[in-house]
């Protein structure tokens, strides 16, 4: 008897050890999906012996609505896109750290330090960046495609085979460029165009569909997708003789960011993976993967040539993006209202 | 024989007396803590005040309720209006489910029927057949089923290679697409409980009603109907509630391009709206519909029960 309390205690003393061990080498994170290689995740963990878990969202606003209600404090990381690291930030959801606490902070691109939803990088880091319009199938369509027209008021040949991204942001951002009035505008004039502009364009799409974007381009279900430009470069690739736009009244800038998110279980962790990004051989990696922009110097050299010559990353001159702006409250319900009675 | 089954009741009784209450904490805590608690937090948070970008104020408000039944015009300012656009939300989802569960009951009878009347290792098989598809997660199936019945897909390039049509057909993203994607994801709901039913109907009675010159439209009408009566009423519920609350066939097959009232709630959590008592004030009047017709149908059945 005595013996088996022996062992027990001892088998106990190890498990717990084990687990402190464990316990060190943890890192979690909540990314989208489709969005970084497994190599790169393999990397970090042979490099710094931490064990890596990820879960995923397909939406800015469902990661939020899953960190409310109750997930945040199990995660260490999350890759908020531009508009929504403001949003947590001002929700208290991100802890801050110190530019000396990431030895490679340096490598952050001038042009990406001191963004307006994170003035100074205090709690994130450039993840990749890249464009949000829409592609078009260029076996149904040949003329010009550089104008949101396309979108809201299609040629004949493209009418009912167009798909919009299921995102409320993007599309109210796109729909106000091609009206030409402020995003998140509150004058209801402005509003009013908003929602007859939209009522008026949903005869001619077929579907509504993000995660779809670039399936429905490929097998040819629609001639035209609202789609991110990396999504589109793959749709290419998988043989869519498809052609990315950038429409000259606008189109949709986007960054995508890692943040510290607040009481995260293994800050210390979190900090080498952010720092670990900021290597410009593994931002490389990425986009190599993701086909977008890296926020980071010194990528260049260790991009693939189809990336780097990728027409969906090189905007022509003259073109010209906006990032999504987040609305205030009084304009966000009548946002609500008009995307509700477009898809009742 | 009579008398040896109240012995051995009463024996039962002394065994376990007074525990009954004990007895019965497993199953109170499961309904507790499955049924109970969700609903009941459901319930609050519809009457709750909305926290802009989601979550909730504990502040008493009837703002969810009154979204849902008065239209105030784009800005909110406008008299109130009764508002349609929930109300046809709701009534495209009980017409959608209503379809389902027609055409579900349709097909699901006579397959039913068939596999019933099988002898033996057939019947086994064909029962297995049935149920292999739902090994595999609904999503998958979905999105295999859009594969097949799209513009380009093996259906149309079939029809078009044997020459019975020249142009394909455009199912994907319209409301039949929606009907099929229901009717496909819940037949077995349905061929399920009717079997389970027919197995017991024994077809001696089919036989006697012919002896007496039924006709066999009368003796579906008459006799075998009513026997089997039970499972077609489970079958239909099974397929018609979840067929109300479905989101997966709308979004993948139909395109998202209407709300049913699955992606409407949906949305309320997970879209930009982040509007969590009204997602919650919409569950709630969903699941008073289904109570309901749910209690509609066990008075009905209580009132056969006490004939």
């Amino acid at each position: 008897m005595k013996n088996y309390l022996k062992l027990g205690a001892s088998a106990l003393a190890l498990t717990l050890a084990a687990s402190a061990v464990h316990a060190d080498g943890k890192l979690s994170i909540y990314h989208w999906f489709e969005y970084i290689p497994q190599e790169v995740l393999d990397k970090f963990s042979a490099e710094h012996g931490v064990e890596v878990t990820m879960d995923t969202f397909d939406s800015n606003e469902a990661m939020l609505a899953s960190l409310k209600a109750g997930k945040l404090g199990s995660y260490d990381v999350a890759v908020p896109g531009d508009y929504m690291v403001e949003i947590m930030a001002g929700e208290g959801m991100l802890d801050t750290f110190e530019p000396s606490e990431l030895s490679n902070f340096g490598n952050i691109q001038a042009q990406w330090m001191d963004v307006s939803f994170d003035p100074g990088r205090k709690s994130s880091i450039p993840y990749q960046w890249g464009s949000t319009s829409f592609s078009v199938n260029r076996d149904v369509y040949s003329g010009d495609i550089n104008t949101t027209d396309i979108i809201f008021n299609p040629p004949a040949e493209l009418s009912g085979k167009i798909n919009v991204l299921d995102s409320q942001g993007e599309v109210m951002a796109l729909a106000s460029m091609h009206l030409g009035i402020p995003q998140c505008s509150s004058d209801r004039d402005q509003l009013k165009a908003l929602n007859a502009l939209l009522q008026s364009a949903k005869p001619h799409w077929a579907s509504f569909g993000s995660d779809t974007a670039k399936d429905v381009l490929v097998s040819g279900d629609v001639a035209v997708g609202m789609i991110w430009n990396g999504f589109s470069a793959k749709a290419r690739e998988e043989g869519a003789n498809v052609e990315y736009a950038f429409p000259k009244q606008g189109y949709v800038v986007w960054m995508d960011n890692v943040v510290l998110l607040k009481d995260a279980p293994n800050r210390d962790n979190a900090l080498k993976f952010m720092n670990f990004l900021l290597e410009p051989e593994n931002a490389a990696a990425i986009t190599n993967y993701a086909q977008y922009t890296a926020g980071v110097d010194g990528v260049t050299a260790h991009l693939t040539d189809a990336v780097k010559n990728a027409p969906e990353l090189n905007p022509p001159a003259g073109a010209s993006g906006q990032f999504i702006m987040a609305c205030s409250q009084e304009v966000q319900a009548v946002y609500d209202k008009i995307w509700t009675d477009l898809k009742k | 024989m009579a008398g040896g089954v109240v012995e051995k009741s009463t024996s039962n009784t002394s065994t376990y007396a007074g525990l009954g209450v004990f007895m019965m904490l497993p199953a109170w805590a499961i309904i507790g803590f499955f049924l109970v608690l969700p609903v009941a937090t459901m319930l609050i948070y519809s009457f709750l005040t909305k926290e802009f970008r989601g979550g909730v104020i504990w502040e008493f408000s009837l703002a969810a309720y009154d979204q849902f039944f008065f239209d105030r015009g784009l800005f909110g300012d406008d008299p109130a209006r009764i508002e349609w656009t929930y109300i046809l939300i709701f009534w495209r989802s009980i017409w959608q489910a209503g379809m389902a569960t027609f055409f579900c009951l349709l097909v699901g009878f006579p397959t039913a029927w068939f596999i019933a009347t099988r002898t033996g290792a057939n019947k086994s098989v064909w029962l297995f057949l049935i149920t292999i598809p739902y090994w595999v997660n609904l999503l998958i199936r979905t999105i295999s089923m859009k594969f097949l019945i799209r513009d380009t897909g093996p259906l149309n390039e079939w029809l078009m290679a044997s020459g019975l049509i020249s142009d394909p057909i455009h199912i994907i993203n319209t409301n039949f697409a929606v009907q099929l994607g229901l009717f496909y994801s819940y037949l077995p709901f349905m061929v399920l409980p009717i079997y389970a039913s027919v197995e017991r109907y024994n077809l001696a009675f089919s036989e006697a009603a012919a002896d007496l010159y039924a006709t066999q439209w009368t003796t579906l009408r008459l006799v075998i109907l009513p026997a089997v009566k039970p499972g077609i009423i489970a079958g239909c519920i099974l397929v018609f509630v979840p067929s109300m609350g479905a989101f997966l066939a709308p979004d993948l097959l139909g395109g998202a391009k209407n709300f049913m009232i699955g992606s409407l709630i949906e949305e309320q959590f997970k879209g930009n709206a982040g509007n969590w008592p009204f997602g919650a004030a919409v569950s709630m009047i969903l699941l008073s519909m289904v109570l309901i017709v749910l209690t509609f149908y066990a008075r009905q059945q209580g009132k056969e029960g006490a004939h």
